[in-house]
């Protein structure tokens, strides 16, 4: 596997380079993540489904119009793989989100990103593991398998988007899609040393992407180094007029803010510390590491102050409000009507659409979900909406006036991505709370709508990865590439090459 | 502020029917401890919310515009239908909307 191995550990920048020079065709890049993907996937199960034909027939294409001297028309991402969150509905490949409910279902169009990887010549290897419908923390309330953390295969690789953060972790992609609605892009990649991005709300089109909570929806990219994040966000980008809530301006520069930010000079930059996302609650080896980040950003020139956001502390009570209220909404549509499951009532039942539907219900979707619903009908009715909906939504703006208020002290924000590193399978699935406290540090940027993302920071002392927290004000995202990507330069010159240097990967044929 | 809610076995009997979900006694039982738990937690937000604080429903207000009026393929009935339980006659089959009568 010697050639394959040193294949898949290459950038997406570094791929799409070999590619454009034709030292090697899209379809050799494919089948070499094809066969990491046979190989890791016994221990690491990240996918629902690889879409085997479909990858090799788009690497075909991609490879014939680079044959006939059409590089240059291409994007620069051109014949590089990519992995997609099974919450982004992909024409004639199954799409489940991970529930009961759709298993077996194939969507008759694509997610407008889809179309735009498909237009941009980067085969789709197949569909990642998650949360049902997005909903946890640790991929382990998926209906159909449990993901491993490829750091450590007897922990969790964090959730919602667990499959795509250990996909790209483990080199079975170097690129994947997630959605990012209190953390299910960051927090997994904080979790698993990968780089996650949540762009501004409305940045990047939700059309066909399943439908969560859809005020604080936001599908964004996954990757091994900043670049690849920028140059991924910039294909998926951008004003789509089937999403009404879609921003219609170009978005900013990013990949080239990140090559900036590898010069590694920040002189200038002024960062703000958020004081609230810090200390108790926090892994001391978390804190640890961040605090060497900040370091490294003082040292490239930066000028790092203290800055307070005093309603960060009531964000997570309002987005297990708000949230809730948006899923009991959006996931009335799965009513056995008109795709997915359908379970009629058992003799002595009357055989009406209702008891249809309600038995339908109870055998499609797992227990969060369920949680998720029944608290966000109660949001909803008579009697505490007003205390509850009304108030979350006040809560809201006094987060976005915080986040204004500190980026007037400061260009770019930062906080650990989570609070702790990757943790054991079961330990927080019998306490909601626990699980919900996973994402502390990285709601307020969903509540607030803007971009945040996170870069790994170095290892705990048992081996596991700590991930950083970059914020932009809204509409920016360009602004927390810079420092991000200086980040990274600084701490692969200091551990003398990439984090994943450091993981053992058996699957690789390796380390055995 | 509004005192904070107890969630009691009939409650969520009530949710889940509003909810069409058929929960079982050993869920509803598990709803009533955990629910109880979570809106302990989040009761708080009551706490800042002062009367001189609008709401925001989305974090990026955008003027409402029309799309240009252009004409574009649906999806076809056979696609539409694809996906369905049951179909007849290019049309999807429900069970009966209305109870015995």
């Amino acid at each position: 596997m010697t050639n394959t191995q040193e294949l898949v550990r290459l950038s997406a920048a570094q791929m799409a380079e070999k590619i454009r020079s034709r030292d090697i065709s899209s379809r050799e890049l494919v089948e070499a993540e094809l066969e990491v993907i046979e190989a890791a996937e016994p221990s690491i199960d990240a996918f629902l489904h690889v879409s085997r034909d479909e990858a090799l027939a788009q690497a075909d294409d991609v490879d014939k119009k680079l044959a006939s001297g059409d590089a240059e028309s291409l994007p620069e991402l051109a014949g590089v793989p990519v992995a997609i969150k099974d919450m982004i509905v992909t024409k004639g490949i199954p799409t489940t989100a991970a529930s009961k409910i759709l298993e077996g279902w194939i969507p008759p169009y694509d997610a407008t990103v889809v179309e735009k990887l498909k237009a941009a010549g980067m085969p789709i290897l197949g569909k990642t593991n998650l949360d049902e419908f997005a909903q946890g923390s640790s991929t382990e309330h998926s209906a159909f398998k449990r993901t491993c953390n490829p750091w450590d295969t007897d922990c969790v690789p964090g959730g919602s988007g667990g499959g795509s953060a250990a996909a790209v972790g483990a080199f079975e992609s170097p690129l994947a899609l997630g959605t990012d609605t209190g953390g299910s892009i960051r927090q997994p990649s904080a979790l698993t040393g990968t780089v996650g991005v949540k762009p501004t709300y409305g940045g990047v089109s939700r059309y066909g992407a399943i439908a969560m909570a859809s005020s604080l929806d936001q599908v964004g990219p996954v990757a091994r180094t900043v670049l690849d994040a920028a140059l991924l966000q910039e294909v998926i980008g951008g004003y789509d007029r089937r999403d009404s809530t879609s921003i219609p301006k170009p978005i900013p520069p990013l990949a080239q803010a990140a090559r900036e930010g590898a010069r590694m000079d920040l002189h200038g930059m002024k960062v703000g510390l958020v004081k609230e996302l810090g200390g108790k609650g926090y892994q001391p080896d978390v804190e640890a590491r961040f605090n060497e980040g900040v370091q490294l950003l003082q040292d490239m020139g930066a000028e790092v102050v203290e800055v307070s956001c005093p309603h960060f502390s009531y964000a997570l009570a309002a987005y297990y409000i708000i949230m809730p209220s948006e899923v009991s909404s959006n996931l009335a549509r799965y009513d056995g009507m008109r795709y997915g499951l359908r379970v009629m009532p058992p003799e002595g039942m009357e055989q009406t659409a209702a008891n249809m539907m309600a038995v339908t219900r109870e055998a499609g979707f797992g227990d969060e979900v369920k949680r998720r619903i029944i608290l966000g009908i109660y949001a909803l009715s008579a009697g505490y909406y007003d205390a509850w909906y009304g108030s979350a939504q006040k809560v809201r703006t006094l987060i976005i006036r915080d986040l204004e208020a500190a980026f007037k002290q400061a260009d770019v924000l930062i906080s650990p991505a989570s609070p702790t590193t990757a943790f054991k399978f079961g330990e927080r699935m019998d306490d909601p709370l626990a699980m919900y406290l996973s994402d502390v540090a990285t709601i307020p940027a969903n509540m607030a709508g803007s971009p945040a993302m996170s870069i790994p920071a170095g290892l705990s002392k048992d081996g596991l990865p700590v991930g950083f927290q970059f914020f932009a004000p809204q509409m920016r995202d360009d602004v927390m590439y810079k420092p991000a990507a200086a980040l990274e330069a600084a701490l692969e010159k200091q551990w003398g090459g990439s984090i994943y240097q450091s993981m053992k990967t058996p699957w690789l044929g390796e380390n055995k | 502020m509004v005192a904070m809610p107890t969630f009691t076995r009939e409650e969520i009997e009530n949710l889940g029917r509003l909810a069409q979900i058929a929960l079982t006694d050993g869920e509803i039982e598990r709803l009533k401890g955990e629910l109880n738990v979570i809106a302990e937690s989040i009761t708080k937000v009551q706490e800042v919310a002062g009367s001189d604080v609008p709401p925001t429903a989305n974090p990026i207000p955008i003027e409402a515009y029309l799309r240009p009026d252009e004409a574009e393929e649906p999806l076809s009935q056979k696609e539409a239908l694809a996906g369905a339980p049951e179909t007849e006659a290019g049309m999807f089959v429900a069970p009966r909307i209305l109870g015995e009568e």
